[in-house]
């Protein structure tokens, strides 16, 4: 069994955002229910303890948890490299200062569109694109690394040449451009995100002439949507195989999403260990490895390069989590994504909001 | 031209699996034996002629050699981010 190598610690659903793609589970946790300062601090030991070298501090908004200046010095303490991961409209230089003291290594800003009424459209949250610009500034003034993340759809992928622009404008020295994965939010709104195969086709060259324009000063990371696939994403680099995640109440997930997949109990850091969690828990087993897996992922020779797919994708679509990903052109299910495309076009969001 | 690792960029030994790990902004990798050789080196202060005449006096070898190895895997650390020349 491999030890996992990055911990993403999501520390509150709380957010000013909307986004109608985000990645937190359709039932978000209160902040009634968010784990302790005290309780993090000793989830980034044992995360380290066994073998994780990076903590991605998340959300949510991680800063819109009081003790973030706190949480980020227990996690450098532990001996991980944190990164964390903003949308920037809470940041002040006052903050910034305190979170560098503290040992972050790294900050990545979130940006929902080139253009500030998109950007404001899409988050749901009036002012935020000129707050991230001045979060941007602040970061590359305190000194600290910068990584532009982009979640790209339907509906901003027109400005994909002008996201990379701002990227270079605001001192980034990294791009994620991550197309949208469809679970939870973004699949309740999928009809208005989908990209068309057009649009995907004139992304994907975009990024490659902008790798070679911005080669050695702007690295690109690039995300693809398996919609239009023919064969699945090797989604978290297999189930409990790299990957460990933290819910904000606790919960030890194989993968952000995995809260999605209904009838499954995950294991929780107030009841048991990060390492039990890891090696013993029924989740994390369920999925790991290859015996689990039906025809046609069974003696399938890519069943160790894509693991079969996403687990929670393979649910949202069939049902059946331990289905063959219905990305797979070998699914008997892979009708349904061309159905899905068929079907998109709309223009409305369903925001995100607490139930 | 002087390599300096890229802000947030550093060395680190990975205890838990005792190796060295190149640990970047929500990434990291593992350099092979030669590129940890080269990345030992990478101070901020050595030069690129530096590295590769400490190099060719380390393992004896023709000086030309190293420095074609040295260049083609320093444009390779740029490219990827994790130095800057």
């Amino acid at each position: 069994m491999n030890a996992p190598l990055a911990l993403l610690a999501e520390l509150t659903h709380r957010c000013p955002l909307r986004c109608p793609y985000c990645s937190n589970p359709v039932e978000l946790a209160r902040a009634s229910a968010e784990l302790t300062t005290v309780e993090w601090a000793r989830v980034f030991e044992e995360a380290a303890a066994i073998g994780c070298l990076q903590v991605h501090l998340s959300g949510g908004e991680p800063t819109a948890r009081r003790d973030i200046v706190e949480i980020t010095a227990a996690a450098h303490c532990a001996g991980l490299y944190t990164n964390l991961i903003t949308a920037g409209v809470l940041l002040d230089a006052s903050l910034m200062a305190r979170l560098k003291a503290a040992g972050l290594d790294h900050v990545q800003l979130s940006v929902q569109d080139a253009d500030p009424a998109g950007a404001e459209r899409i988050g749901g949250m009036r002012g935020a694109h000129a707050r991230k610009e001045a979060a941007a500034r602040i970061v590359r003034e305190a000194g600290l690394p910068l990584t532009l993340n982009a979640v790209v759809h339907r509906q901003n992928l027109h400005n994909l040449v002008l996201l990379i622009e701002t990227a270079r404008a605001w001192g980034a020295a990294r791009l994620e451009i991550a197309h949208v994965q469809y679970y939870g939010w973004a699949l309740a709104n999928r009809d208005a995100l989908l990209p068309t195969r057009e649009q995907l086709e004139e992304a994907t060259r975009i990024v490659e002439v902008a790798r070679q324009t911005h080669r050695g000063r702007l690295v690109i990371d690039y995300v693809v949507p398996d919609y239009h696939a023919a064969r699945p994403k090797a989604c978290m680099g297999g189930w409990g195989n790299r990957f460990l995640g933290v819910s904000p109440a606790g919960h030890v997930l194989p993968c952000h999403a995995a809260e999605s997949i209904a009838g499954m109990e995950f294991p929780n850091v107030r009841e048991t260990s990060l390492r039990d969690a890891w090696e013993d828990s029924e989740a994390f087993n369920r999925f790991r490895g290859t015996a689990w897996m039906p025809a046609p992922c069974r003696g399938c020779e890519r069943a160790e390069q894509d693991w079969g797919g996403c687990r929670c994708q393979a649910f949202a679509l069939t049902g059946n989590a331990a289905a063959t990903d219905p990305a797979c052109a070998l699914s008997p299910q892979h009708g349904l994504l061309a159905a899905a495309l068929a079907r998109s076009g709309a223009p409305a969001f369903r925001y995100r909001e607490f139930g | 031209m002087t390599p300096r690792f890229a802000p947030g960029v550093r060395l680190h030994h990975d205890k838990a699996r005792d190796r060295w790990v190149v640990m970047a902004p929500e990434r990291m990798f593992v350099p092979d034996e030669t590129a940890l050789e080269v990345l030992r080196l990478v101070d901020g202060a050595r030069d690129v002629d530096v590295i590769v005449d400490a190099l060719a006096a380390k393992f004896d070898a023709p000086r030309d050699l190293i420095a074609t190895d040295v260049n083609a895997m320093l444009d390779d650390l740029v490219v990827r981010g994790a130095l800057t020349i």
